[in-house]
C-alpha cells in the first residue's frame, strides 16, 4: 500500500534526490518542526554546530526566545555561518523568534540588542501583540495557500511594522490600530510570526518544500 | 483544531486568547532553555545575558526560603513589575497551592506564566487552583505521572519536577523524573482494558492516561526543577529526558552567577557532547553549599507539599 507519506517522499525525490532539511535546534520548537517536515515524507535533521549545515537543502530557524537563540548561536560560532547561509540564497524559513533573528531591523530587543542573523528587509517589532495573555490563535487569509484560511497561533509574537519593496507580504492580521504584517517571503527567504508546527494545517511546510525543492 | 468555528478574515475580532494551545504553546517555546529565579531586575538582566528563556521573579530564592522559616507567600508586585520591566524574555512567577487570589494578582500584573508552587507554603491543604479559570498559563510540581496528569486535568499547562527546592541537591529531582519515565513506560505496556484500572490507581483522569500512553511522554511539557546546582547537573537531567530546566537556588547563591548561568544554558543545549560539558564546567567559582537530604526533616521537604 501506498502511503500518503510515500507519495510526497517520492515527489521532492524526482525533484532533488534526497531532500534533507536542517532544524536549527539550539532551543525552542524544533521537534515539532522536525516532525512535521518529517510528515510530509522529508528527512530532517538538528543543527547544533557549524559544521552540521553542511549537505543540507534548507533551514529552519524555530520558535523559542530569540533573545536566547541568538546568544547561544554567538556562542557556538553559528552567527557568521547562518548569516553566510542566507547571503548565498539557500532556502531559509524562521517561524516567530526565528523571523525575528532573520530581519534586518528589530525592535524592542532587550538592552543592548541582541545578536541578528538579517536578510529579510523587513523591520520587526519583537514582542508586538504583547505579554503571553496577548497570545492568540486565528484563522489567517493567505491567498497564496488557497481559498481556505489558515489556523494561526501566536505566542508572545512578533509583528512586521515595514516591509522592503522586495518582500512579498503574504498574510496579515489585525495589530492594536493597523492591520499588521504577519508572513512574508523574499527570494528563498519565508518567515512567519505565528506556529504553523503547532498546527495541524500542513501547507506552510508544503509551501517551504516546494521553495526547497524549486 | 482548537478553532471550532471559523473566524472572521484576517483576526478582525477573531483573535482568541487564553486557549490551551497558546498557553501549552508557551512552554513548547521554553523547551531546550533555562528558566532562572531572580530576585531583584539587575539578576533578571544577568540571566537574560547568559540566554536564559525566562526567569522567574521572587523575594526570596528557595535556599533562603528555607533559612528563614516562616511563611512563604508570593512575592511583591512592585517587585515583580521592576522584573518585568528590565528584561524582554517571559517572566514568571510563584503563587501558593491553591491560592487563587495570587494567582489573579499575578494574572493582572501580566506576568507570562505562574508556578503554584510547593517552594511557598501552602494555602489550601486539599485542592490545587483550577487553572481552567485563567487565561495565562501555570507550571506545577510533579513526583510521579499521577500527579502530573491530576494537575493537567486542574489545567496545567507545564509540568515540572519538584525535586528538594534550595539544597543544590539534584537527587529528588532525578528520583522523580526516573519515577515518571518508570511510571510512562509502565504504562506502554498495558493493553486498554488495564489502563482503567492504572487510572483509578495513580488517580488521575483516564482520558490523560490513555493520551500519555499514545504520546508516550507527558501531553505537556515536562522541565527538571529542585536542587539543580551544575551543568552536569542540568544535562543529568536532560539525558533523563526532561525538555528544559528550573534553576533557582544555584545560580545567585554561587561565587560567579553570570558565568555559572551561561555555563548551565550551554550544557543544556548541548546536553549530549561531553567534550562541551566539561569545557563548560571548567572554573566556574564556588557552586552553592548543597544540603544532604538526610539531615533534613521531613516537615522541611518541600517536595510532599501538594496533593
Amino acid at each position: 500500500m501506498c502511503t500518503f507519506n510515500e507519495i510526497r517522499n517520492t515527489r521532492y525525490e524526482i525533484r532533488n534526490i534526497m531532500l534533507t532539511i536542517g532544524i536549527l535546534a539550539l532551543q525552542g520548537a524544533f521537534l515539532e518542526h522536525a516532525a512535521k517536515v518529517r510528515q510530509l515524507g522529508v528527512e530532517a535533521v538538528e543543527v547544533r554546530k557549524p559544521e552540521q549545515l553542511e549537505g543540507l537543502a534548507a533551514l529552519i530557524l524555530p520558535g523559542g526566545e530569540s533573545t536566547a537563540m541568538g546568544l547561544v548561536a554567538e556562542r557556538w560560532g553559528l552567527v557568521e555561518p547562518l548569516r553566510e547561509w542566507v547571503r548565498s540564497g539557500k532556502p531559509v524559513w524562521g517561524t516567530c523568534a526565528g523571523m525575528i533573528l532573520l530581519a534586518d531591523r528589530a525592535v524592542g530587543q532587550k538592552q543592548g540588542g541582541q545578536p541578528l542573523i538579517g536578510g529579510l528587509d523587513v523591520t520587526v517589532n519583537r514582542n508586538y501583540f504583547g505579554r503571553q495573555s496577548k497570545s492568540f490563535e486565528t484563522l489567517l487569509e493567505v491567498p497564496l495557500l488557497g481559498a481556505e484560511p489558515c489556523p494561526a497561533i501566536f505566542i508572545r509574537a512578533p509583528a512586521i511594522i515595514e516591509a522592503g519593496s522586495q518582500v512579498e507580504v503574504l498574510a496579515r492580521t489585525a495589530g492594536h490600530d493597523e492591520i499588521v504584517i504577519v508572513a512574508v517571503r523574499q527570494g528563498n527567504i519565508l518567515a512567519t510570526a505565528f506556529h504553523p508546527e503547532l498546527t495541524a494545517d500542513l501547507r506552510w511546510h508544503q509551501l517551504f518544500l516546494d521553495m526547497v525543492a524549486g | 483544531m482548537s478553532l471550532e468555528t471559523k473566524l472572521p478574515a484576517n483576526g478582525t475580532n477573531g483573535a482568541i486568547t487564553g486557549t490551551f494551545a497558546v498557553k501549552a504553546g508557551l512552554a513548547q517555546m521554553l523547551k531546550g532553555g533555562v528558566i532562572m529565579d531572580v530576585v531583584t531586575p539587575e539578576q533578571a538582566r544577568i540571566a537574560e545575558e547568559a540566554g536564559a528563556v525566562a526567569v522567574m521573579a521572587l523575594e526570596r530564592v528557595p535556599a533562603d526560603i528555607r533559612r528563614d522559616g516562616g511563611v512563604a507567600r508570593m512575592s511583591d508586585p512592585q517587585m515583580i513589575k521592576g522584573i518585568m520591566a528590565a528584561v524582554t524574555i517571559p517572566v514568571m512567577a510563584k503563587a501558593r497551592i491553591g491560592h487563587m487570589v495570587e494567582a489573579q494578582i499575578l494574572q493582572a500584573l501580566g506576568v507570562d506564566y505562574v508556578d503554584e508552587s510547593e517552594v511557598l507554603t501552602p494555602a489550601d491543604e486539599e485542592n490545587h487552583i483550577n487553572k481552567h479559570k485563567f487565561a495565562i498559563p501555570f507550571v506545577c510540581g510533579a513526583r510521579n505521572l499521577g500527579e502530573a496528569l491530576r494537575r493537567i486535568s486542574e489545567g496545567a499547562a507545564m509540568i515540572r519536577t519538584k525535586g528538594e527546592a534550595g539544597t543544590g541537591n539534584v537527587v529528588e529531582a532525578v528520583r522523580h523524573a526516573r519515577q515518571m519515565n518508570k511510571d510512562i513506560r509502565r504504562l506502554q505496556t498495558m493493553d486498554e482494558d488495564e489502563m482503567f484500572t492504572f487510572a483509578k490507581e495513580i488517580q488521575a483522569s483516564y482520558e490523560l492516561v490513555k493520551q500519555t500512553a499514545e504520546l508516550g511522554r507527558l501531553p505537556v511539557v515536562n522541565f527538571a526543577a529542585g536542587g539543580v546546582a551544575t551543568p552536569a547537573d542540568a544535562a543529568l537531567m536532560m539525558q533523563l529526558g526532561v525538555d528544559g530546566v528550573f534553576v533557582g537556588s544555584g545560580i545567585f547563591k554561587s561565587g560567579d552567577p553570570a558565568k555559572r548561568a551561561r555555563a548551565i544554558v550551554m550544557a543544556v543545549t548541548h546536553f549530549n557532547y561531553p567534550a562541551i560539558l566539561a569545557e563548560v564546567s571548567e572554573n566556574l567559582g564556588e557552586p552553592m553549599v548543597g544540603i544532604n537530604l538526610d539531615t533534613l526533616a521531613d516537615n522541611q521537604r518541600m517536595a510532599v507539599r501538594g496533593w
